[in-house]
């Protein structure tokens, strides 16, 4: 079977552009803090999310709606509304990742699909057959700490599907289990669906030498005509002992294109594409090019190469922990 | 209230290991959490010392219970999960990985590093068998009083992170090995030079994060002293206390003397800055705006450029 991609879409403009590029699925969220990328501008309301969700169906799309913050104790209903409301939309599924949130829709939304959040982290074939057990998780997203192996390792143990990021923002920490980014300005994924705000974000600019810092901490250094990457807590720039540099990952995004084939062969479902936050345009290109490379995958064609490189915005790519340069 | 001791979170000697346990014995503490948290390839250097640190710390009077690992993903890992329980004390889990290992009917307990925001999720892990919570770090006090009076109704004690630096993110990837430009499974066990973590600055020099193998953590040493009544009164039963190499027992002396009013937190942080001078403390994830914050006044962290 064709691999399925699976493509962000932070407007309903960017849903039928990803729709009309010729995505299998498209994932969204509501304009609130339930969703993991909770940016001002972005996302769906609920009359956005109904008009969206019945033209990807018209157009032979699927849509996946993202519940994946840590619900705010007190505060559950806000949570609970958006699985009924995602329910009532007539969404393929919805992507959850908090346990109680699991349990609640299991119970209350027994026939809407769950699949499984990179929130959650769900590193290995027990711990994914539990969900599934418990939950009736049909697909778990993959965290960005495993290498081809170890999926296909995970593969050959779970009757669960599995999707994989293949582009774009490159968590290193575990997904779902950082708080960097709330240490340093009270602002993190699990609670409010944000990491390294750009509210918290300041450009300082002397004598040439042009200092990102994040939280009032500086973790990047450029020269004046040099690009600055944004202060990203994991990818910045740090001191330890006497050496200094990008100690936790450089300011890097992930491209997997090349590994697809092996992606494949490891039994994955999926192909997840990273960033609500990025425009039509860049949606269109990404998808346009990834459904070229599965298309051909499954017609037994070469695949292209080096297609995707300029959409990288000037940042280097790396195949992240797939191809197990990080054991 | 309680004071729990967390599972070390560093690589020490296994000698250094054993000393720490014996001397844990004689401290004014309810509860020790112990086993390798963190990275598994440690493990095999104090495994075997593991069982009479147990006995000890009960024959002492003391809860024992034993960790999961944070982060399960090698085969080797999911086995030395599946076999916590055999050792026949409490496991506390820290990965999700290991509920379903767990014989039915067993004592639970859930780590500071499983996520538990809010009480549909404590009201499943109750159903599951759980009895006692270490929340995660990062909740503010109104979440933390919340889910310590669902606690209460549930029959589910609460515990919240008491003292130390704070467990920020776990990884694949070995940071300490990078550091050293070595691959994880050739690590070397950087690790080992580091009995606190590793200070990592930014680039102005000011102290910021910790780095300790796969885990990261924060610079400060977060500390709940400034909340304790406060925390009292919303049901909290237990403080966690996470191993530092020290000062540690004098640390659990001090905390047992504030939670028994001998002195004032107020008392006991000027007491803890006495202890090191270099010591820099947070509570921003309980009362401040962001994690980093304190409550008091600051020592001025020395510049390292």
């Amino acid at each position: 079977m064709v691999m399925e991609i699976v493509c962000p879409a932070g407007t309903p403009a960017a849903l039928r552009a990803a729709v009309k590029a010729g995505a299998h699925t498209v994932y969204c969220g509501f304009n609130d803090e339930t969703n993991a990328r909770n940016f001002p501008g972005l996302n769906f309301d609920r009359q956005e999310m109904r008009e969206g969700i019945a033209f990807a169906h018209a157009h032979g799309s699927k849509v996946l709606i993202a519940i994946n913050t840590f619900p705010r104790a007190g505060n559950e209903a806000i949570w609970h509304r958006a699985v009924a409301d995602a329910e009532s939309c007539h969404v393929d599924a919805v992507i959850l990742a908090d346990l109680g949130l699991l349990d609640y829709a299991a119970r209350n939304h027994p026939g809407l699909r769950r699949h499984l959040s990179v929130q959650a982290a769900a590193a290995n074939a027990d711990v994914i057959n539990f969900y599934a057990r418990t939950f009736d998780v049909k697909r778990v997203v993959l965290p960005r700490v495993l290498s081809v192996q170890e999926i296909a390792a995970i593969n050959a143990e779970t009757e669960v599907e599995t999707e994989v990021f293949v582009f774009g923002g490159l968590c290193v920490m575990a997904e779902g289990r950082c708080s960097l980014s709330s240490y340093a300005t009270g602002l993190s994924p699990n609670m409010n669906g944000v990491c390294s705000p750009a509210s918290h974000v300041e450009y300082r600019e002397d004598k040439g030498v042009l200092d990102a810092r994040l939280g009032g901490y500086t973790i990047h250094r450029v020269g004046q005509n040099e690009p600055a990457p944004y202060p990203t807590l994991c990818k910045g720039c740090f001191g330890a002992s006497d050496k200094r540099g990008h100690l936790f990952e450089d300011p890097v995004s992930l491209n997997a294109e090349q590994l697809i084939p092996q992606l494949q062969k490891a039994g994955v479902t999926a192909l997840k594409i990273e960033g609500r936050q990025r425009s039509r345009s860049y949606v269109t290109q990404v998808v346009r090019n990834f459904r070229t490379a599965v298309d051909a995958l499954e017609a037994g064609r070469p695949m292209p190469e080096g297609m995707l490189a300029r959409l990288s915005e000037g940042q280097a790519m790396t195949t992240g922990a797939y191809k197990k340069t990080w054991r | 209230m309680e004071l729990t001791v967390g599972p070390n979170q560093f690589f020490w000697s296994a000698d250094r290991w054993t000393e720490f346990y014996d001397d844990l014995a004689s401290t004014p503490v309810n509860r020790v959490v112990l086993g390798e948290l963190v990275c598994s390839k440690r493990l095999p250097f104090y495994q075997d010392r593991i069982p009479e640190a147990v006995s000890t710390l009960i024959e002492a009077g003391k809860e024992v219970a034993l960790t999961s690992l944070a982060l399960i993903t090698l085969k080797r890992e999911r086995k030395q999960t599946a076999e916590l329980a055999e050792m026949g004390v409490e496991v506390e889990i820290n990965d999700l990985t290991a509920l379903p290992h767990l014989p039915k009917g067993a004592k639970l307990s859930v780590g500071p590093l499983v996520n538990v925001y809010n009480e549909g999720t404590l009201v499943w892990l109750a159903s599951q068998g759980v009895r006692r919570i270490c929340l995660t770090p990062e909740l503010p006090l109104a979440s933390v009083r919340t889910l310590a009076f669902a606690g209460a109704d549930l029959g589910v004690e609460i515990e919240i992170w008491g003292h130390g630096r704070l467990p920020l993110a776990i990884s694949g990837r070995c940071y300490h090995a990078r550091l050293h430009k070595r691959t994880k499974d050739n690590c070397q066990f950087a690790c080992e030079d580091d009995p606190d973590g590793l200070d990592v600055t930014t680039l102005e020099g000011k102290p910021f994060l910790a780095m300790n193998g796969v885990q990261t953590l924060s610079d400060t040493y977060a500390t709940a002293l400034h909340q304790i009544d406060t925390l009292s009164e919303a049901g909290v039963s237990a403080l966690r206390l996470s191993p530092q190499s020290n000062g540690f027992i004098e640390l659990c002396k001090l905390y047992r003397q504030v939670l028994d009013k001998d002195i004032s937190g107020a008392d006991a942080v000027e007491t803890l800055t006495r202890m090191d001078d270099n010591v820099r403390l947070s509570d921003g994830f309980l009362t401040g705006n962001r994690g980093v914050d304190w409550s008091g006044e600051q020592a001025q962290p020395t510049l390292r450029i």
